[in-house]
């Protein structure tokens, strides 16, 4: 009998059971007990051929639809190079363990050095990490890098304006420990900071904002980061990273950690996963970022490599004394974003920006021109913005007739919040992949509609 | 075989204490360092701060392995040793001559709870 | 050949990608907003400047400097580095799934939500338990999930004080770390002198104030829990639950279930049991299944299946809410459910027969050559010692690893788990064919001979690669950590 990927013949299985002195494999299994061993094996369905699978997977791939999406909240259809799919298919690159062994791992030790390098240079701090899994896990344990640095805090500061399941996962951070997140209220679209000095207490580690926002606006974090020091606070800004070549880095805005997800850099769709999070700290954080680090050193011939270090912060040798738990991160996927930058360069990234800033504009303002719909606020927003429809009858047409067109015309922002009072809202994303040709076409059936 | 100094007082964690006067050094045992192995970053507590006996107070780490120092008594930090910022490796030297840091107005009775040289040896011997 | 930064080998004016022109009314370009200067980047960073063909130069380059399991063996005890089928590359590339938004409006991504929904199922028939999530990334991840819902779970029954966990002291380091994460006390359990939990210690730690006991089954030795009934028993009686660290399932696919030994939540790693690649460290995938008592704690959204189609259902009061940006590392479950689809329920009980079958044969062909403490039989995995050889030539378990290297393997896992001193943790998996296992072998023996008549050899290893030893130490007292 052959199986999948298991190479042995009847000989091999006879002649190694008889070196280990045994007649049947059954007697390996004894130890398992008569009450757990399956007689039979577990009641999934019988194995199949490459070409049955193929099939199988070809009737569900189906059963989806695709369309032209102008979604984003988190997740965005930007052009990606070649290169990208290409290069990060090498096998040894897919099939290769954590870098432990560092002589024989240099090629993915430098790629992993190169990916921090980057992060710190687009975000403008000291010292990144080798990925977190995603903007979700980079907020929780940038939360988690405040409490542990400031003695007797146990709270959490989050802006409103993050993204809502970005709020979601902190606030499952919290539940059941003694750590809270306390919210910061919105104003008019964007974090109302003008109440922030008063929340500032002694339990208080932190202040976590988002920018673009989780309605594409862009916030002002002016003042931020004196009022938050000034408490023996920390500054956690989540930013997407395309959108840090036209906006404030965190580094300007003096943040003490920059956050976010890097999936708007060379990553697909994929239905959300996997995406690959970031987090750059300054300088005097260093030794409390969590996750794996790659650091350059020599050998004893003077040669330069790259290594695993500061590991004594990770979980395989502080085990409780842990801050945090990470082990497996994102590498595959830190990869793609690191070879997506190196074939877009600086120039590239800011060109990408710069035209998703123009047709999200151009889109935008066509859009608010017509009855019954309107851009809530009339703040900077970057390739992201919010509309609010007059009523949901309009808007279920809307985005049927869009959707006729096949096009995907926006989120829900009550897909996201679960809210009754954000029925009415959709949030647009436009970036630099969406051709003349789609926008015409969408606003097109737009005016069609809402005439 | 570990070395131990006779007149400190050491914990259960491998820290050893001596009074000085109103001032109370902590610093780790010999036991200690060589278990670490070279010593590449030590962090220090904030001056002026009240920590609790037993509460972590310090870290001490070594390219494989971080341990946490917990204060072996309640007391006020009145220094921290700098000269441990730029050589760590000061503590696998002499780790009786280097400190961590310095407490004052610390809880005696914490200090006369410790093990004295002849314990604490007794105690190395069952572990 | 060792291989320069990209960013050296920048020359401003070179480009790798170029993007389509602006294409929009010449009038509305000039009348577009300006971003507030109050808002605007100040710095431009540093990226690499480069033409396309230095990009793939570049990480081709790289890629030669790695190795991986397509490359050859990989014994590393622990990590399960099985074979990954390129079919399942190849699906994953597809784009009908990687096009998808994951905020489509449902109707138009039942094709996911079908893979989602039919791998749970079968995880579920897998593990012998009821239901589960596929939001958690990654392994640790995953007990994160798992001891959030016991402490939910523990909460709603009124009993707040239940606060510790108890471990063995011979578990993987995550599970201690995800324990402390979500505000628990942690307790250690010793090893009796078979290297399995030691019951007595067990029962004096047993007590109301107790959440769970997390174990991994065959332990990290390699060995069968072989009291995990009683086990299971001591800890229900005192209400406590039982945690599934799935690292090992490979060991049992297919032969028993965490269910049937009574397990209330586990979770599972889809980069190790079920062949989805390694990636060099991620993105890995950690879905955590639960029986019926901690059903209505798992996180939301769940997807259900109506007849109208798979919806998501969000109204499940009890639920821990959300631990992962949106639903999981999709394409890594889709890699997971193919190779199931593959395997079946015959291969995957021929999965963890051969890998078991090719551990003990290993460990029969090292056995006269280097001690193995514990177990007669093992699993999936053994431990050897290597403090032998370093008592008598002093030569660690490091230098044999790092010698492994200069002929060619990955070495296995070292200095894991404590239990053992100079420990080489092996597990072949059921991947490599017995001429694979007979040269690996082979090599270790040859080595521990090499180790008794010129161990200095050793300590110089290795130097076939790029690099040799690394100082470590510099690396953490001197950190250059970006260029």
């Amino acid at each position: 009998m052959v199986y999948p990927y298991i190479p042995h013949t009847e000989e091999d299985r006879k002649m190694m059971l008889s070196s280990i002195g045994l007649q049947s494999i059954d007697q390996l299994f004894e130890g398992l007990g008569e009450e757990l061993q399956l007689s039979d094996s577990v009641p999934i369905s019988h194995g199949r051929t490459e070409d049955e699978v193929q099939r199988m997977i070809d009737s569900i791939a189906q059963r989806n639809v695709r369309g032209i999406p102008f979604l984003g909240c988190g997740c965005y259809d930007h052009i990606i190079p070649a290169t990208v799919k290409s290069l990060s298919s090498l096998p040894s690159f897919v099939t290769a363990y954590t870098p432990y062994q560092a002589e024989m791992s240099q090629g993915l030790l430098q790629a992993i050095y190169e990916f921090q390098s980057m992060i710190c240079e687009i975000t403008g701090m000291d010292v990144a990490n080798a990925s977190l899994y995603d903007g979700s896990h980079a907020a929780s344990e940038a939360a988690s890098l405040m409490i542990g640095a400031k003695r007797k805090s146990s709270t959490v500061l989050v802006s409103s304006t993050i993204h809502p399941f970005i709020l979601a996962v902190l606030t499952t951070w919290a539940k059941g420990t003694d750590r809270t997140i306390r919210i910061l209220k919105e104003k008019e679209g964007v974090v109302d900071l003008s109440i922030l000095d008063a929340e500032l207490d002694e339990s208080c580690a932190g202040l976590i904002v988002q920018s673009p926002n989780r309605y594409g606006l862009l916030e002002d974090y002016s003042s931020v980061s004196e009022t938050l020091h000034s408490h023996g606070c920390l500054f956690a800004i989540l930013s997407d990273p395309l959108s840090l070549a036209i906006q404030k880095s965190q580094a300007e805005w003096g943040a003490d950690i920059a956050i976010g997800d890097t999936q708007s850099l060379g990553l697909t769709l994929a239905f959300g996963g996997p995406s690959c999070g970031y987090m750059a700290v300054t300088e005097s954080l260093m030794r409390r970022i969590p996750g794996r680090i790659v650091g350059a050193t020599t050998d004893a011939q003077g040669r330069r490599g790259f290594t695993l270090t500061l590991q004594a912060r990770e979980q395989h040798i502080k085990r409780e004394r842990a801050t945090s738990n990470v082990c497996s991160n994102q590498a595959l996927a830190a990869l793609m974003t690191t070879i997506h930058l190196s074939s877009l360069g600086w120039s590239g990234m800011v060109e990408a920006a710069n035209q998703s800033y123009a047709k999200a504009h151009y889109l935008a303002y066509h859009l608010a021109q017509l009855p019954g719909i309107t851009l809530i606020w009339d703040k900077p927003f970057w390739c992201e913005f919010p509309l609010v429809f007059s009523d949901a009858k309009k808007m279920r047409k809307f985005l049927q007739e869009l959707r006729n067109e096949g096009i995907f015309a926006g989120v829900r922002l009550a897909a996201l919040t679960r809210q009754a009072k954000d029925e009415l809202v959709l949030l647009v994303a436009v970036t630099e992949k969406r051709s003349r040709e789609e926008l015409e076409l969408y606003l097109a059936a737009a005016r069609r509609v809402m005439k | 075989m570990s070395k131990i100094v006779q007149d400190l007082r050491y914990s259960k964690d491998h820290e050893w204490v001596r009074i000085e006067g109103e001032k109370a050094y902590v610093g780790i045992t010999d036991h200690a360092q060589h278990e670490l192995g070279e010593i590449v970053f030590v962090e220090l507590p904030p001056l002026g701060e009240r920590y609790a006996k037993g509460e972590e107070i310090s870290t001490v780490e070594s390219v494989k392995a971080a341990s946490a120092i917990l204060n072996p008594l309640e007391g006020k930090v009145l220094e921290a040793n700098e000269d441990l910022d730029g050589s760590p490796e000061l503590i696998n030297e002499d780790c009786y001559a280097h400190h961590l840091y310095v407490l004052t107005d610390c809880k005696l009775d914490d200090y006369h709870a410790l093990m004295d040289a002849k314990g604490y040896e007794a105690y190395l011997n069952t572990l | 050949m060792s291989e320069p930064l990209l960013i050296d080998m920048s020359k401003i004016g070179r480009k790798a990608y170029c993007f389509p022109p602006l294409d929009l009314p010449r009038g509305f370009d000039q009348a577009l907003p300006s971003l507030p200067a109050s808002l605007s980047r100040q710095k431009p960073a540093r990226l690499p400047e480069v033409a396309e063909l230095d990009v793939v130069r570049h990480f081709t380059r790289l890629s030669n400097l790695v190795h991986g399991v397509d490359n050859g063996m990989y014994p590393l005890g622990s990590c399960t580095m099985k074979y990954n089928p390129k079919i399942a590359e190849h699906i994953a590339g597809m784009s009908e799934f990687t096009q998808i938004h994951p905020l489509q409006d449902i109707s138009t991504v039942q094709g996911c939500l079908s893979v989602m929904y039919n791998l749970l199922e079968d995880l579920s028939s897998i593990t012998g338990m009821s239901w589960g999530t596929l939001q958690p990334c990654a392994g640790a991840h995953g007990e994160y999930t798992g001891l959030k819902m016991i402490r939910a779970y523990f909460l709603k029954q009124g009993e707040s004080k239940r606060n510790k966990v108890l471990i063995p002291v011979s578990a993987h380091g995550t599970n201690p770390a995800s324990a402390a994460v979500n505000g628990f006390d942690v307790v250690s359990v010793a090893s009796d002198e078979r290297g399995l939990v030691d019951l007595e210690d067990l029962a004096s730690k047993l007590d109301d104030s107790v959440a769970a006991l997390m174990l991994t089954n065959p332990n990290t030795l390699g060995l069968f829990e072989q009291d995990i009934l009683v086990i299971s028993r001591m800890v229900h009686d005192v209400g406590a639950l039982l945690y599934y660290d799935g690292a090992n399932l490979n060991a049992i696919l297919g032969m028993a279930t965490p269910g049937d030994m009574g397990f209330d939540v586990l979770h599972l790693n889809l980069h190790k049991t079920f062949s989805t690649p390694h990636g060099g460290g991620g993105p890995g995938s950690g879905p955590v299944m639960v029986n019926t008592r901690l059903r209505p704690f798992l996180p939301k959204p769940d997807i259900e299946l109506t007849d109208s189609g798979y919806v998501y259902h969000w109204e499940n009061e009890d639920s821990i809410g959300k631990v992962s940006m949106f639903w999981g590392n999709f394409l890594v479950l889709l890699r997971a459910y193919v190779y199931i689809l593959r395997m079946g329920s015959e291969g995957l009980r021929a999965a963890s027969r051969h890998a078991v079958l090719n551990a003990n044969y290993l460990a029969a062909k090292l056995a006269p050559v280097l001690r193995i403490p514990y177990g007669k039989h093992c699993m999936h995995e053994f431990v050897v010692s290597c403090s032998d050889l370093l008592q008598q030539y002093g030569v660690s378990a490091q230098d044999i690893a790092k010698a492994l290297i200069d002929e060619g393997y990955h070495p296995p896992t070292m200095y894991f788990p404590s239990l053992v001193s100079e420990a080489l943790m092996i597990e072949p998996t059921e991947s490599e064919s017995v001429e694979s296992l007979d040269a690996f072998a082979e090599t270790l023996i040859r080595l521990v001979k090499r180790a008794q008549e010129d161990p200095a050899s050793l300590k110089a290893a290795p130097v076939t690669t790029v690099v040799g030893r690394l100082d470590e130490v510099k690396a953490v007292k001197e950190p250059n950590l970006r260029y």
